[in-house]
């Protein structure tokens, strides 16, 4: 395997749906020369066992992320403001699931 | 078990073993393919044709009626007793053989599953009903590829077409109707795979065109697997293939 056709061919960010009314959730990367060929390896590689009923890949180029120094402004600011959490309503009984 | 039904056997053996030779000319990429994706894809196909070989023999074994299973078959006969056709047990060659081969016949076996798939043999029109949904995602990613190599750089175009013209003359086997199996079509037992051969062409040619790929003008087509008459690759091939088998004979894992 050489690593030349890993330089060349993109990066495509797999998605799949394990059941019906799920969310899509990431499985992992591939590299393809394009979309339907992504999706083909996406198959072959994330969901030859039964692990999804539908897939979506995504140029792994088109994802815009949040970088590790955003970590303090982003994230840290949400655990002492204990009122934006829902836990001081009563929940009513015969609610099981919320 | 009905009584045993020697032609149906060899049919049955024809369906086998063109599948269990190009399973393991499939396998041989495993850890060479141009990149770990296709490797992996390669392997899931391989797997796909050895699962359908292993259905296929164990059904023949049960029509012979002569104690054989599935192992005993694949690894216990020996190439003048094998039935596929040549073109399976051609050696892999480079990327655009192999490719160009897994479309030829993936085309050929989806039309052919789709006409087993109404056998009045029950076992062998539940094999072809599960194979058929394999081979449309064989003939997908393969005939895909086609259209990328072919269509792709000079050299890419260069290597699929030379691989078209290796792998042509040998495509007219997969259309010549063995004659010992005439009452079984006429039971509606097994296809007669002459029939496939217009819906075969035209579907080729349509991946082909795309590929900017032109099918060799030879009419002169390579023939014999079907009667156990093969090449030298199918020897060389089966010593591997059958060493570990053969070497400890009965033995579990």
């Amino acid at each position: 395997m050489s690593d030349a056709g890993e330089r060349s061919w993109p990066l495509w960010e797999v998605f799949g749906q394990e059941g019906d009314g799920e969310a899509h959730q990431h499985m992992g990367s591939v590299h393809a020369c394009d979309a339907e060929q992504a999706l083909q390896f996406a198959r072959d590689v994330y969901a030859r066992r039964n692990e999804a009923i539908s897939l979506w890949v995504v140029p792994s180029a088109a994802i815009t992320a949040s970088t590790p120094e955003d970590m303090g402004p982003f994230f840290d600011p949400a655990n002492d403001k204990a009122y934006r959490h829902p836990q001081f309503y009563k929940v009513p009984k015969g609610v099981k699931v919320f | 078990m009905t009584a045993p039904n020697p032609a149906f056997f060899t049919a049955l053996a024809r369906l086998g073993d063109d599948r269990l030779v190009l399973g393991h000319r499939t396998s041989e990429w495993c850890g060479h393919a141009p990149i770990l994706e296709e490797d992996i894809a390669l392997a899931n196909i391989a797997l796909d044709l050895i699962g359908q070989a292993n259905l296929l023999l164990q059904h023949a074994g049960a029509v012979e009626g002569a104690g054989r299973d599935q192992d005993a078959l694949a690894f216990l006969r020996d190439a003048m007793d094998f039935r596929n056709v040549l073109l399976c047990e051609l050696p892999r060659g480079d990327f655009a053989v192999t490719i160009t081969r897994h479309f030829l016949h993936g085309l050929f076996s989806v039309l052919q599953w789709e006409a087993l798939s109404r056998s009045t043999d029950d076992t062998l029109a539940g094999i072809a009903a599960k194979a058929l949904k394999e081979s449309k995602y064989h003939v997908r990613h393969a005939g895909e590829w086609v259209i990328r190599l072919g269509d792709g750089t000079d050299e890419s175009r260069r290597r699929a077409q030379d691989a078209l013209n290796l792998l042509w003359p040998y495509t007219g086997e997969l259309f010549m109707q063995p004659a010992d199996e005439a009452g079984l079509v006429a039971a509606g037992l097994t296809a007669d795979v002459s029939q496939l051969e217009p819906a075969w062409r035209a579907q080729a040619d349509g991946v082909l065109q795309r590929a900017t790929l032109t099918p060799p003008a030879t009419t002169w087509m390579q023939r014999g697997g079907r009667d156990g008459r093969h090449t030298e690759h199918l020897g060389h091939m089966l010593a591997e293939m059958q060493i570990v088998a053969r070497s400890h004979p009965g033995a579990q894992w």
